[in-house]
């Protein structure tokens, strides 16, 4: 998963000191990436392999 | 608006695309209405809509983006019907607690989902897309349908009010069975959906 390939200045974990984020700023991100990478439940596999046969 | 055929290829494409886009959904969708099983319905409800509308979509442009756009018009609507009360799941919580991410303080992770919560839902989804998501105030703005200024002003709120919340410990539990709490989110959400219109509609 290419999580975002967008413009944006986070994107390793050792930030320079330039733009001084407050601590929790990184605990954002990690609530995001701790989703992002949870195993996909079935559901959604079986969502996805559905939507074909519907076209 | 491109009604033309897909090619077969085209379609598997937007079918890939849509597959890897999944998980940043159920990510989008969490941290927006906290809760895990309602989350992911909306995902599903999401994916179904793309699917749908899949000629819509422009190859070569964020599937990522398009998606978020479909899922936040999915949310406002069932906010709006009053699906979602703003829950907050604590074994979502609890499962953050522990999760791989532990190096530091982790005990911060639960506060601060529980913080996000109390925010409005646009400086919610502003922060979520801006400092979450990893999208840039231009492309936040896309898909909120608002201008660019008002995402940096949406953004720069929530952080305040987080850096606030967080550094003194006092995060509210914004009791969204309050009828008077719950009336101002509608309200809100009223505003949010109001910017509708210009992302989604392309």
């Amino acid at each position: 998963m290419t999580s975002s390939a967008s413009s944006d200045n986070q994107g390793g974990k050792a930030k320079p000191q330039g733009e001084k984020q407050p601590e929790w700023a990184n605990g954002l991100r990690k609530l995001y990436d701790s989703v992002v990478d949870e195993p996909l439940p079935d559901a959604f596999k079986d969502l996805l392999s559905k939507l074909d046969s519907k076209d | 608006m491109g009604a033309e055929q897909r090619t077969a290829s085209e379609k598997a494409d937007f079918k890939r695309e849509l597959t890897e886009v999944v998980p940043h959904l159920r990510a989008f969708a969490r941290g927006l209405c906290g809760r895990a099983d309602m989350a992911d319905d909306l995902v599903q409800e999401t994916l179904l809509k793309a699917w749908a509308a899949q000629d819509r979509f422009q190859p070569g442009t964020s599937m990522r983006a398009w998606t978020f756009v479909i899922l936040r018009n999915a949310y406002l609507t069932d906010m709006r019907r009053n699906r979602f009360r703003g829950e907050y799941d604590e074994t979502v919580a609890e499962r953050v607690l522990t999760a791989p991410a532990g190096q530091e303080e982790p005990i911060h992770l639960a506060d601060m989902h529980r913080a996000l919560l109390t925010l409005p839902p646009e400086r919610r989804e502003a922060l979520l897309l801006v400092g979450a998501g990893g999208f840039s105030y231009e492309e936040a703005a896309n898909i909120c349908g608002c201008a660019v200024g008002t995402i940096k002003s949406r953004v720069g709120r929530a952080r305040a009010t987080l850096n606030s919340m967080l550094q003194e410990g006092s995060i509210p539990r914004r009791s969204l069975d309050d009828d008077t709490a719950h009336r101002a989110i509608l309200e809100e959400l009223d505003d949010v959906a109001a910017g509708l219109g210009v992302a989604a509609r392309s």
